[in-house]
């Protein structure tokens, strides 16, 4: 485990950069890491996905699957490949605070 | 020194067969390789092409005959993965029905699409899909018979075309 100087604060993150708290996390620290992911600014948008995904994530255990979140209407699969450009479910994890994602699908 | 491998920037599957199982992974891998922002396209041929046939897509089945892997689906009915299950008793009409309807919900536990949804699911991603020209021809079919999620159908050149770069996957 490392420690990370991000939006002003240390946190630990794990080899790949993913915080190994999900609990210390909050907007700014999302606005920091989405920018090291390359998405700049964090729109209202993308912060209802990672809203969802962390709450998904409280009650379940793990991050919601693409699919879910299609199913559910939160994010249709399309605009979250736009919001997330270049590998979607580990970006939006990773930018929400939370690990890194198990599932294949 | 040795140099960091370069990592993959692009895959092309190739779908020959058209039982369910032989469908699965290539969508999987296709749909993981958006995933991790990868290019990816997945052409089928042969029987493949059932996957993408709207009259046929929901229907592919598991074939029951002639896998002597079938023990591994024992477990789904509670028995040892070490059970026989003997090629003959696959035969016995309504088996592969079981084996498929056992094997579609088993995956709807795992959150696993439909092939059709899968389908749906891969093109949204930015995933391409592409219909074999020799084997439409073979079986007769146009582009009309194919579901909407194919972009276009292909020559054996032109796909190698498509696939420039790519790590090419034949499933």
């Amino acid at each position: 485990m490392t420690t990370k100087e991000l939006a002003g604060t240390t946190v630990d993150v794990d080899a790949e950069g993913f915080l190994t708290d999900h609990t210390v996390w909050n907007l700014d620290l999302a606005a920091a890491i989405a920018i090291e992911e390359g998405i700049d600014p964090l729109t209202d948008r993308h912060v209802e996905v990672l809203n969802f995904m962390r709450k998904e994530f409280e009650e379940n255990g793990t991050a919601p699957s693409i699919r879910k979140m299609n199913k559910l209407n939160i994010v249709p699969t399309k605009e979250l490949y736009a919001l997330f450009p270049g590998g979607p479910a580990k970006k939006a994890a990773k930018i929400a605070g939370l690990g890194k994602p198990q599932g294949c699908i | 020194m040795s140099e960091q491998p370069e990592p993959i920037k692009k895959v092309s599957l190739i779908v020959s067969k058209g039982s369910l199982v032989d469908v699965y992974p290539a969508l999987v891998m296709g749909n993981g390789a958006r995933m991790e922002g990868m290019e990816a396209s997945i052409f089928f041929t042969f029987f493949g092409l059932g996957a993408l046939i709207k009259k046929t897509q929901n229907s592919l089945k598991v074939a029951t005959v002639g896998n002597p892997a079938m023990n591994m689906a024992m477990p789904m009915l509670k028995m040892p993965i070490t059970m026989p299950f003997p090629t003959l008793l696959g035969a016995i009409p309504g088996v592969s029905n079981f084996a498929t309807w056992m094997m579609k919900n088993e995956m709807e536990n795992l959150d696993i699409p439909t092939i059709p949804e899968f389908l749906e699911m891969f093109t949204d991603a930015g995933g391409e899909v592409f219909a074999c020209k020799l084997a439409m021809d073979m079986f007769k079919l146009t582009k009309d018979d194919l579901c909407d999620q194919v972009s276009s159908v292909l020559t054996v050149g032109e796909f190698y075309e498509r696939s420039a770069g790519a790590s090419i996957i034949f499933t």
